[in-house]
């Protein structure tokens, strides 16, 4: 299988610390002859490692806002996280207003999208015969974790689309509608947060294809959307969403849309983790849902944005004040159910498994013991794996030798001098 | 060939810390690549016998032997015994104290989750000197 990632390295920045190493998620991270390498079947692309990073060495790869050239018509999907980058705001009709002077022909905000999703949660969960709890599938990084490290709850997740392919589903729709252009001519751009959304686009989980055509950064955008912004006189009425939409920007907002009381909403990679765990191990028997975002406080949260999440979050809450509760509802969309729903299964991806084989899987975990039992345990991380026990499987798997270990080589030179 | 061994401390003084070994072992069964199921059942078992050990006898030793043909999970504690294991296997049935109880724990079904989770269960106790769990989980 071919990966793709939206998360880079750019080895001249990189000095080769550690920091990367310790705090990603699958441990994908290893540092090679003094510049850190993604594992590839591993990265989750949750972004950690670009925030973390103190030198600006892990990046986002994005589309350019000349990719609309090669369109006839194009449409943008900004984020709901977008409203929360502006001092000041009032009125979330400057900023997508602003977004036509970039160059594009109409706007279909996410938070819609979110409306109808939303919606439809809710009709799921009146199911009784439905597998609780449901797991939200909104954030890519979480279904990509749940993918690699817990399989058994596969079947907790939500099989409806994100917000976002089913607000690019519609804007193709309507704009070839309006247009007469054929679909294809049309450009249908995420305005997105975090590199994890450019990853599901280029590598969808659920859905045999995305249909967008790029997705484009908050933070790329951000200049020259603030001074479109502070040209205009008076900006159209474009919104067309209310404040269960835009609220799917920050932490809760998705859960609290369902009006159900039985909820869980957590963010942050570490307690996503733990929550997780939690629900194997059938310790949270009661709860109905669980929204679980990669970066804290949600998509506000995301790397690709410029303010402070906790600022951002702020300001999107109180964009809410005058909105309506719900601007869009599925009655008001020509898409029939399906179009709503996954469309492809989702496996089991046993990244971290030791081999395919039982067998061959206990020689190299006995193998592994024997190496840790030889290493120093104080997880000092200057071998390049995250840890001692990442280094002794490292070591198994030949992608690392015993001589990388400072201390063991410092052991060996001491026998050596004696 | 040798099944695989893995040895913890339970720690019996500290709540947040139960869990801690089923949760290592889990990542270990995870990475052996046994079934969902498997591991669902082990982590379950084990985590209750974790938190029984805490609860009553002050903490002890886990030993997690893996074989190709399953898990056996040995919980050693040096705790009070267990006066009348008939009963202790009866749902519902605990002797946790109310501190534990208003923590959410004690509901008197830690042994009978383990018996269901489990295939095979053995307990020897004796009062005063402690009690051992043999818990065995085939694949």
């Amino acid at each position: 299988m071919e990966y793709f990632h939206s998360v880079t390295l750019d080895t001249d920045r990189c000095h080769g610390c550690i920091t990367c190493v310790k705090r990603c998620p699958t441990e994908a991270i290893r540092v090679k002859n003094g510049k850190a390498t993604i594992i590839r079947e591993r990265c989750i692309d949750c972004g950690e490692c670009i925030r973390v990073c103190p030198h600006h060495a892990k990046k986002a790869v994005f589309d350019k806002l000349e990719l609309l050239k090669e369109y006839d018509y194009n449409v943008a999907l900004p984020a709901p996280a977008l409203y929360g980058q502006f001092n000041n705001l009032s009125n979330i009709d400057y900023v997508l207003t602003g977004l036509l002077s970039l160059g594009f022909d109409d706007v279909f905000e996410v938070a819609r999208a979110a409306e109808l999703v939303s919606e439809l949660t809710r009709q799921i969960l009146s199911d009784p015969g439905q597998v609780r709890p449901v797991i939200s599938t909104a954030c890519p990084a979480i279904v990509r974790l749940i993918r690699v490290r817990f399989p058994k709850l596969i079947p907790h997740l939500l099989k409806v689309k994100a917000p976002v392919d089913v607000a690019a589903e519609i804007a193709r729709k309507e704009a070839a509608q309006k247009t007469g252009l054929p679909p294809g001519r049309i450009g249908v751009f995420f305005i997105a947060p975090c590199p994890a959304k450019v990853t599901a686009m280029h590598q969808p989980i659920g859905m045999e294809k995305s249909e967008l055509s790029g997705v484009l950064a908050i933070s790329d955008i951000y200049k020259p959307l603030l001074a479109a912004m502070n040209k205009i006189e008076q900006p159209k009425p474009l919104s067309g969403c209310g404040l269960t939409g835009i609220s799917w920007g920050y932490t809760g907002g998705e859960a609290t849309a369902l009006l159900r009381n039985k909820y869980l909403a957590a963010d942050g990679m570490e307690n996503v983790i733990n929550i997780l765990e939690e629900i194997e191990d059938e310790k949270l028997r009661d709860l109905d849902f669980v929204e679980l975002g990669a970066c804290v406080s949600g998509c506000v949260g995301g790397c690709l944005n410029i303010e402070n999440p906790y600022i951002a979050r702020t300001r999107v809450r109180q964009l809410r004040k005058y909105m309506p509760v719900a601007g869009s509802h599925m009655k008001d969309f020509d898409l029939v159910p399906e179009a709503y729903l996954w469309n492809a299964p989702v496996e089991y991806d046993p990244v971290m498994q030791l081999d395919q084989d039982l067998q061959a899987a206990m020689r190299k975990m006995q193998e592994i013991q024997r190496i840790e039992k030889e290493l120093p345990g104080i997880d000092c991380s200057a071998c390049g794996s995250p840890s001692c026990h990442a280094f002794a499987v490292d070591v198994v798997e030949e992608t690392a030798k015993m001589s990388d270990c400072l201390l063991v080589l410092k052991n060996r030179l001491k026998d050596i001098m004696e | 060939m040798e099944p695989i061994i893995l040895k913890y401390q339970v720690d019996g003084s500290d709540f947040s810390m139960a869990g801690e070994a089923s949760s290592s072992v889990k990542k270990t069964l995870k990475q052996l690549g046994f079934s969902p199921d498997l591991i669902r059942r082990v982590a379950i078992a084990m985590y209750e016998g974790e938190i029984n050990m805490v609860i009553h006898a002050d903490g002890g030793e886990a030993t997690v032997e893996i074989s190709q043909s399953g898990v056996r999970i040995i919980l050693a504690d040096h705790g009070p015994g267990i006066k009348d294991v008939a009963l202790a296997m009866q749902e519902g049935y605990s002797t946790a104290p109310d501190e534990v109880r208003n923590l959410g724990f004690g509901a008197g079904m830690g042994l009978p989750n383990i018996k269901k989770y489990s295939d095979d269960l053995k307990v020897e106790t004796e009062l005063g000197v402690g009690t051992t769990l043999t818990i065995q989980i085939n694949t």
